[in-house]
């Protein structure tokens, strides 16, 4: 115990020094659920490898899986700091008021929340633009889809589902004014029998497209045994079900960013910021679009996609009504950040309510 | 032939030697596994067992800490420790351990921003009410229609888990949460905070009241008319009912216990270590309590010492996965080890070995 | 042939497969409590089964081979519980509380390296002759094997309970294992088997699901569902085709509220999500009013051979 009090300050003097020994840095990483999820905290684990294989010995990073939101993460993030972390990035939106408080014991220590608001000195946010990706996925839907009807899997309606709902209805029905979207809430993050269970409802109501912003692959599988059916894979690739059901993908790439964070750590130039990124700093990329895809739907998503990641279209362009129709956004007007971070209601066109 | 013959009391020295054997055959079998995931098992070991209670890095933190995450567990496995020693199975404290956060802050919520010496308090009644309603489902089921009352509190679980993301996404939401799905943080609101009662001992209210239940529990149990009649209950159930202990009202009480005790665990740590109602707010503890109660035999002392120790096996694994890049199965698993070797030498304390034939 | 828009053969077809696992955990806990345990460490098993089976079924490319396996590990993991429980007699509600910790655990170890890997999974077979048959074809008789034999699991224990010498020793021995014992039946022998056979059936049940309805590995990918199964044997009353109603039962209202969702049937979905969990209680509650619920009599109590 001594001996590495010893060693500790013994690396901090020489990191005052010249170069040091051991690592620069320390990262840590807090995840919601196990590295092996294959969805949310998957990609977020992806992203701390690649901040591994970019600065090898010069960063060591430290990661804890299944974190329950609350007090529990709030121990996990101290120990972090405790034992030495100079950044730490708390991955889901339930940390935002325990990423708060910790910092504020630790003001050297620099945190970074995803998908929160709250920032402080050494509190930054960051988050991505899903529902760009939503809008090429929309486009492909209403294009594709031959009974009209698209369903979509949500997991609970709070606005980040919501804002993908409208996001994919608005550009599915902008190609195909006859589309229906049937929106199915499961009540949970990852249940794979029970996503496969609002796959199967789906289907059997006739939908040929099946959205999802649950985590499993379970409606992939549901989709592939149903045949005729076309999926898209949710936060991470799921390649493995390509060409047919599954035609493309939104993937989070938050390497680029955990790098860039890190660099900034290591140079002295990190600051507090709020980071909202989407197709265009590479923040969210649209997975391969497979040979299901005729050519010419592919080039136009392709086209759209790219519009999006230049900024030249923003995927809330109005004129656009809310469901109750009354006005929105006016011809040519786009959606400011505000109303889309807390939205809460459906684009005209929607059927149903949104569960309150 | 080997044979178990029961003892006729518990042996004393087997109580107390028995937990540790059970500790240290989990400490070679963790390290075999520790080992074989290529990790150095003699300083995962002490990460886990040390490190929380005496490192000079972590422990002024993690020794209050360890209070923080057992007061709940001792609260709720009190409560669970009486009904299971009557025979009467409340599997269900998570649901009601949900229920307690939602009525305790659903009464401070409403009176928003009161600033009253009296919110506390009243959020202490509220969440125990609130327990106390929904254990209140099965007692009455059972007692009415003899509805098996293992199944009905563990489906209400589910309808509780249902109950808890509906509030977090309406009727309790922040309003000024920008539409995002939680509550308004109850430890930025200072008359409904359940702050520490003295600042870094990890002393809070709920941890207060878990060491409070421990003495009722043990006072009850050993002196009171009601302790004696449960664990009638439990042992004879027929000499019970002649002896005139009414089944209604002792399933009722404890019950009623059981979920008022879970409702004050969940009151206590929404106001407090957790702040917030949110989609995701409850994290099993009413799972685990029921391990706790088994653990410490349910026993009041017992529990107490379990609690600790599941709170060390947690707050010390979380150590070891950051330090040594510990997968968190690996900790699960290792929990598990520790509860069954537990379990196994238990039979010490109960019985004695006889080599050779019976009699 | 519609009802609110929902095609009630579709309906009835999915809540079988849905149902599967669950029916397959719960006639072998069924067992195992009417031999006079409680094994709370249904999930557990379930999982293990679950990644071993998957594990197996990538290695050898066949799906059949890895319901084997599956079925193996699950018994070979319960015997765990059993050692405990029969020979040392630990608390069982505890000691399945904690094999279902050590299952989610060793479960999650063994599966890393399989994670994103799509396993072979099981064809549908359509029955000659019966899946033509309208209606009834589409919805009974075009399913995979596995369906089947979780019925076909249901009538032998049925049949083995009720009829048979080792039905009669195994409820003799639930009912009162001092009196079994004193009949000079091995109590503990049979039990041990029992339990075996319990871990065995949730093996199958979670090879189900990482075989067929997920065709995947992820971690705690059973989510709950030993739990669920738990509460359909005691839902059931311990009988075996009640068990089937129960499974199908609770799978179909869980269905059903996803197809009504689907259907955009005006329904609060927050109050539809915990219908499955209100209706079994309410069952339960009408099953229970009209009297015996028919629970082993020795259920959950340890067994000691005094003399």
């Amino acid at each position: 115990m001594k001996l590495k009090s010893i060693l500790t300050s013994a690396i901090a003097a020489v990191a005052l020094g010249t170069a040091a020994i051991a690592a620069d840095i320390k990262v840590g990483f807090v995840y919601v659920g196990p590295v092996g999820d294959g969805g949310w905290t998957y990609e977020h684990d992806q992203g701390r490898k690649a901040v591994v294989e970019a600065f090898g010995d010069r960063v060591e990073t430290i990661y804890q899986e299944s974190v329950p939101e609350g007090a529990d993460s709030e121990r996990v993030m101290t120990q972090m700091a405790l034992q030495g972390a100079d950044l730490i990035f708390t991955t889901s939106f339930g940390y935002m008021d325990p990423t708060i408080n910790v910092a504020k014991k630790f003001p050297n220590v620099k945190f970074e929340h995803a998908t929160g608001y709250k920032r402080a000195d050494n509190v930054s946010t960051y988050s991505a633009r899903f529902y760009e990706g939503r809008a090429v996925q929309g486009h492909i839907a209403g294009k594709m889809t031959k009974t009209n009807k698209i369903g979509y899997i949500g997991s609970f309606p709070i606005p980040e589902v919501i804002r993908g709902i409208n996001s994919a209805y608005i550009h599915a029905k902008k190609v195909n004014p006859d589309v229906e979207f049937n929106i199915v809430w499961a009540y949970t993050w990852f249940d794979p029998a029970k996503e496969a269970d609002a796959a199967n409802a789906l289907i059997e109501q006739g939908c040929d497209v099946v959205l999802q912003h649950t985590d499993s692959t379970a409606p992939q599988a549901a989709a592939e045994k149903a045949g005729n059916v076309i999926t898209f894979g949710q936060a991470s690739d799921m390649a493995e079900f390509g060409p047919l059901p599954r035609v493309s993908s939104i993937i989070d790439d938050w390497g680029p960013y955990y790098v860039a964070r890190t660099q900034a750590v290591l140079d002295g130039t990190w600051t507090s910021m709020d980071t909202w990124d989407g197709i265009g700093p590479g923040m969210v990329k649209i997975g391969e679009i497979s040979s299901a895809v005729p050519a010419d739907i592919k080039a136009e998503a392709e086209a759209l996609r790219d519009a999006l990641g230049s900024g030249e279209y923003h995927a809330f362009t109005g004129p656009l009504n809310k469901q109750d129709g009354t006005p929105w956004l006016a011809a040519g007007e786009t959606a400011d950040d505000g109303t889309l971070a807390g939205m809460n209601f459906y684009v005209e066109g929607l059927t149903g309510t949104i569960p309150q | 032939m080997i044979h178990f013959e029961k003892r006729l009391n518990p042996s004393r020295i087997t109580t107390v030697v028995t937990p540790i054997i059970a500790v240290i055959l989990t400490m070679i079998a963790g390290g075999i596994m520790f080992a074989a995931l290529g990790k150095p098992p003699l300083e995962a070991i002490r990460i886990i067992f040390w490190d929380p209670l005496f490192d000079p890095n972590f422990a002024s933190y993690s020794r209050p800490q360890l209070l923080v995450k057992a007061g709940p567990l001792i609260l709720i496995a009190i409560g669970l420790s009486i009904g299971f020693k009557a025979g009467i199975w409340n599997i269900g404290a998570e649901g009601q351990y949900i229920l307690g956060a939602v009525f305790g802050a659903a009464v401070a919520l409403a009176a928003y921003p009161a600033d009253s010496v009296l919110l506390f308090p009243a959020m202490v009644v509220a969440g125990a009410f609130g327990g106390w309603l929904w254990a209140m489902i099965p007692a009455i089921l059972r007692t009415k229609f003899n509805t098996n009352e293992i199944l009905v509190s563990l489906m209400l679980v589910y309808v509780a888990e249902s109950i808890l993301a509906s509030v977090a996404q309406g009727l309790l939401k922040n309003p000024e949460g920008y539409g995002f799905p939680g509550s308004r943080n109850l430890q930025q609101y200072p008359s409904a905070f359940n702050a520490e009662v003295i600042a870094n001992s990890g002393m809070h209210w709920g941890v207060i009241s878990a060491f409070i239940a421990v003495i009722f529990a043990y006072v009850m149990m050993t002196r009171h008319i009601r302790g004696f009649e449960v664990r009638l209950m439990g042992e004879a159930p027929k000499a019970a009912r002649f002896s005139g202990v009414s089944t209604t009202r002792l399933v009722v009480f404890c019950l009623g216990i059981s979920g008022a005790l879970a409702g004050l665990a969940g009151m206590f740590e929404v106001s407090g270590p957790s702040g917030q109602i949110t989609i995701d707010f409850n994290s099993g503890y009413g799972f685990t309590a029921i391990i706790v109660a088994f653990l410490g035999r349910l026993h009041p002392i017992g529990i107490l010492l379990a609690g600790l120790l599941m709170a060390l096996t947690y707050i010390g694994g979380e150590l070891a996965q950051l330090m040594l890049g510990l997968p968190g199965a690996s900790i699960q698993l290792f929990q598990g080890m520790l509860l069954l070797f537990l379990l196994a030498t238990d039979i010490f304390t109960n019985y004695r070995i006889r080599i050779g034939g019976s009699n | 042939m519609d009802l609110l828009g929902i095609n009630p053969v579709l309906l009835i077809a999915s809540l079988m497969v849905s149902a599967t696992p669950i029916l397959l955990a719960a006639i072998g806990e069924t067992v195992v409590e009417k031999s006079g345990v409680l094994n709370l460490g249904v999930e557990g098993m379930m999982i293990v089964g679950a990644v071993v089976g998957f594990i197996t079924a990538v290695n050898t490319e066949n799906p059949a081979i890895g319901f084997v396996t599956a079925a193996i590990a699950g018994a070979l993991l319960s015997t765990i519980f059993a050692t405990l429980v029969l020979y040392l007699k630990s608390n069982q509600v505890a000691t399945g509380l904690g094999l279902t910790l050590v299952g989610l655990g060793i479960s999650a170890l063994l599966g890393k390296p399989y994670e994103g890997i799509k396993s072979p999974t099981l064809q549908s077979l359509d029955i000659p002759i019966l899946s033509d048959i309208p209606i009834f074809g589409r919805m009974l008789f075009s399913h995979d094997a596995m369906v089947y034999v979780s019925i076909l699991i249901v009538g032998l224990v049925w049949y083995t309970l009720k009829y048979t010498r080792v039905g009669l020793v195994l409820r003799a021995v639930g009912e009162n294992h001092d009196a079994a014992h004193a009949l000079g039946y091995k109590v503990i022998r049979i039990r041990f088997l029992a339990i075996m056979f319990g871990g065995a059936c949730s093996g199958l049940g979670g090879a189900y699901i990482s075989l067929v309805r997920v065709p995947q590995w992820t971690e705690g990918m059973t989510a709950g569902a030993g739990w669920i199964a738990l509460a359909i044997v005691v839902f059931a009353s311990w009988k075996p085709w009640r068990t089937l109603i129960g499974a199908y039962l609770f799978g179909g209202i869980t269905v059903l509220q996803l197809n009504l969702q689907a259907a955009g049937v005006a329904i609060p979905v927050e109050y539809l999500s915990m219908s499955p969990f209100l209706i079994t209680i309410a069952v339960l509650v009408i099953i229970s009013a009209r009297g015996n619920q028919g629970a082993p009599a020795s259920l959950g109590r340890p067994f000691h051979a005094s003399n």
